[in-house]
């Protein structure tokens, strides 16, 4: 009883693969010296952290930055041809081709007077979109109900000096007005006085003839969604605000170009670290290639043998390292952002096919030195 | 002896020193690089952000209200108020005058094409490339400074010519097209391009300010001024209102370029003028400002971070690599002080070579960096030279300690039987 397990190991070793040998060797020596493993992986895990991180940001800062630069507001303006207004429904029409990938905001303009006389721009718009859409716009109080009027900080001087209701009126037909709030922008707008769409359709019947357009994605496709619009609306003429776009494009541009600079510095410095402390590693581990070489193993199995080593290490670096790059991203763009930067998982390819990459070369380094000397002089301690 | 160890450490192992070397050096100069940029970073992108153009605006302080709809100027030019051309120049006289990147004055007039007078179209007077002089100093400015988005096909007019640009959406209908003779308001001009701007200037003709006012009959007239100017992050201080500050508080409002105390400085130099900051660019840009900022000095921290772990594990391999020598120091009766603090020479050496050649190198990185994204340059402050020196002799030294602590700690049988 006591002699079968005996025969069956020797019977396990004669037939067993070289596989089995290998990664028996592989555990063993990551076992046996924790300490200088657990050194290589850190380095690993950190380099790889570092590069998820970088890769991220350079991918996901674009869609950031996009997002604060709507804050500029539209994008693309429709207007109609030779100040007519827009057809009915082109609201909607740009609505549904925008498909919710932005947003639509309608402005009808007219000239009315004051009981004094004056002449005063008046604009009937969507105030709820207003709101969102312009959000530079300095506002004391937004009209909440019907008859009340938001008062551009210029046009308020000339139409309600005395903070009380106001008559406005327009070929012939008088609005009564109560002032919300006021409106400062230090633009065009200041002159101007704001009623929502519904009583100024009711006053005067003048359809809008202006559709500004925030649209979110990159130059081209907000260029396309320009002629796309241009197509539907043959009445109107569509423009991209290129005051907005081109200024857009260059800053961001510009960031983006310096983020890759130094996502290219981190990545760099981050391979050395793992370059010298695993070059430390394969040195510190002479003696075992010696006995390897002097117990008969070819050269092309040490070299695998360490090669895989280094690849292990470099495979289980990158996707620890992943994880936490993910979280440093998603923490950086938290704390920079405000919205945190989402796991972009085509990264983790990159970063484990390079991690990868990285170990075997600097495996490869010392190996090269090893190879040269002889195994007596080593295992003698030289 | 103690020297001579050092230097016998550095004739010797020529090798490990320079890839101990390398580490550092590479580790300081991307540093240094990062640092630099970071710091200069806000500039540069703040002057990026001028070609979403100007910030502010210049008005008459006694002026009616605009009636500005689709781009027609509705207002009759006997009403409102004009500020005064000559003023112009003394912007450059302003305390934050380096600052102000550019101005453009706008004069609208409303003018009658064709032979016969039919058609009413606005001519927007401005400069384009207008070389002014204030003291003894010459200055260009205009919208080409200002409004950098303005496209012509064909040729910008001269400042001082009678030529015009004709707005896109016009040319298309007048079918006109650039080096065309077009009569306006019954004179003869040259139209020298066709000017696209996106905006409603497609749909105006755009001249010369000194043609504008001509036409208009008032010499020396400007409607508006738009001025791009350089400017910090809003604040809680930007925000109060000048009067209610006290002398010392006042000088500090005044003497940050805010928007708004460079719209005050405006209205001092310019009489009877009112300058407001224009909302849609001023405010963004401090928002879309700070984010990209932040984003550099975390990116920043990251890459300090990934080089001093370079150099600390540089450091640790070169140490660890040398055990032996350190059991032979030790079985010869050295204590464990002298010993380390061969070690700590030899890192400081490393140091302080690595930090100046990764100093000069990471200065020249960053420089390269500003060259060819920012096409300007990126100032490398001096007082960065001690400061790195500094951070890289620490990083050395902390990445040194643990791996020196650890070879003295080492029983030096082991170390000399060669038993790691």
């Amino acid at each position: 009883m006591s002699s079968r397990p005996v025969s069956s190991l020797a019977g396990r070793r004669e037939n067993a693969a070289h596989t089995s040998m290998f990664l028996r060797m592989l555990v063993r020596a990551a076992v046996l010296r924790r300490g200088r493993a657990a050194s290589a992986l850190l380095a690993m895990v950190v380099a790889a952290a570092v590069a998820t991180a970088m890769l991220n940001l350079y991918v996901d800062v674009e869609a950031k930055l996009r997002k604060e630069f709507r804050n500029y507001g539209a994008n693309i303006v429709m207007v109609g041809k030779d100040g007519q207004g827009l057809p009915a429904g082109t609201l909607q029409l740009a609505e549904s081709i925008l498909a919710g990938r932005g947003m639509a905001v309608p402005f009808a303009y007219i000239v009315a007077r004051t009981p004094e006389g004056q002449s005063v721009v008046v604009s009937g718009t969507d105030f709820d979109q207003v709101k969102k859409l312009d959000r530079w716009w300095a506002v004391t109080a937004w009209p909440a109900t019907a008859g009340e009027a938001l008062l551009g900080k210029r046009a308020a001087a000339v139409v309600n000096q005395k903070g009380e209701a106001f008559d406005l009126s327009f070929q012939g037909r008088v609005i009564h007005l109560t002032p919300a709030g006021q409106l400062e922008t230090g633009a065009a707008e200041d002159s101007r006085v704001y009623v929502s769409m519904g009583d100024f359709q009711s006053w005067t019947g003048v359809p809008p003839s202006t559709i500004e357009i925030a649209a979110s994605g990159s130059g081209e496709e907000v260029t396309a969604l320009a002629q796309k619009l241009a197509q539907a609306v043959p009445s109107a003429e569509v423009r991209p605000v290129r005051q907005i776009m081109e200024g857009e494009a260059r800053v961001l541009g510009k960031t983006r170009s310096t983020l890759l600079a130094a996502a290219v510095l981190i990545i760099l410095t981050s391979a050395l670290c793992v370059l010298s402390t695993l070059m430390g590693w394969v040195f510190d581990r002479r003696r075992d290639f010696a006995i390897m070489k002097a117990l008969g193993a070819s050269e092309r199995l040490i070299s695998s043998f360490f090669a895989a080593e280094a690849a292990a290490l470099g495979a289980v670096g990158a996707v620890f390292g992943f994880v936490i790059g993910i979280g440093v991203a998603a923490w950086i763009g938290r704390a920079n952002f405000h919205a945190p930067v989402e796991a972009r998982f085509g990264v983790l390819p990159v970063i484990l096919l390079g991690s990868m990459a990285v170990a075997v070369l600097s495996a490869a380094l010392p190996m090269s030195l090893l190879r040269r000397v002889e195994p007596a002089m080593i295992l003698r301690g030289e | 002896m103690f020297v001579r160890l050092v230097y016998e450490s550095f004739r010797r192992q020529k090798r490990r020193k320079l890839l101990a070397g390398v580490a550092v050096t590479l580790g300081v100069g991307v540093a240094t690089a990062m640092i630099a940029v970071a710091t200069d970073i806000g500039d540069k992108i703040s002057r990026e952000l001028r070609t979403f153009g100007a910030n502010l605006m210049v008005i008459p302080q006694e002026d009616t209200l605009d009636l500005q709809i689709g781009g027609v100027d509705l207002r009759p030019p006997s009403d409102g108020a004009y500020l005064n051309e000559a003023d112009l120049p003394k912007i450059r006289g302003t305390f934050w005058h380096h600052n102000i990147v550019g101005f453009s004055p706008m004069l609208p007039v409303n003018v009658a094409l064709g032979p016969h007078g039919t058609g009413n179209v606005t001519l927007l007077g401005t400069y384009f490339s207008k070389t002014l002089t204030f003291g003894k100093e010459d200055f260009v400015t205009g919208v080409r400074i200002t409004h950098p988005w303005w496209k012509v096909q064909g040729a910008w007019p001269d400042d001082n010519s009678q030529d015009v640009l004709l707005g896109e959406s016009l040319a298309a209908k007048l079918g006109r097209k650039s080096g065309d003779e077009m009569a306006i308001s019954g004179t003869p001009h040259r139209v020298s391009g066709v000017l696209s701007t996106g905006g409603q200037e497609d749909n105006q003709i755009v001249a010369p300010l000194g043609l504008a006012q001509q036409m208009l009959g008032r010499p020396g007239a400007v409607r508006r001024l738009y001025v791009s100017a350089l400017t910090k992050p809003e604040d809680a201080l930007a925000r109060r209102d000048p009067k209610t500050m006290n002398a010392e508080l006042f000088d500090r409002w005044y003497c940050s370029p805010y928007v708004q105390s460079i719209a005050y400085q405006l209205q001092e130099v310019i009489p009877h003028s009112h300058a407001e900051q224009i909302r849609q660019v001023a405010q963004n840009e401090g928002t879309v400002l700070s984010r990209i900022k932040g984003l550099m000095l975390l990116i920043t921290l990251a890459a300090l971070l990934a080089s001093a772990l370079a150099v600390s594990a540089a450091m640790a391999t070169a140490i660890f690599e040398r055990r032996s020598e350190v059991g032979l120091m030790r079985a010869l009766g050295a204590g464990s002080f002298p010993v380390a603090a061969v070690f700590f020479a030899e890192a400081s050496l490393l140091a302080l070579i690595g930090g100046v050649v990764g100093f000069a190198g990471g200065a020249l990185l960053a420089r390269e960096i500003g060259r060819s994204i920012f096409d300007s340059q990126i100032k490398i402050e001096p007082v960065l030279f001690p400061i790195i020196l500094a951070i890289a002799v620490i990083v050395t030294f902390a990445g040194s300690a643990l791996a020196i602590r650890r070879a003295v700690k080492f029983d030096p049988v082991y170390a000399l039987r060669g038993e790691a």
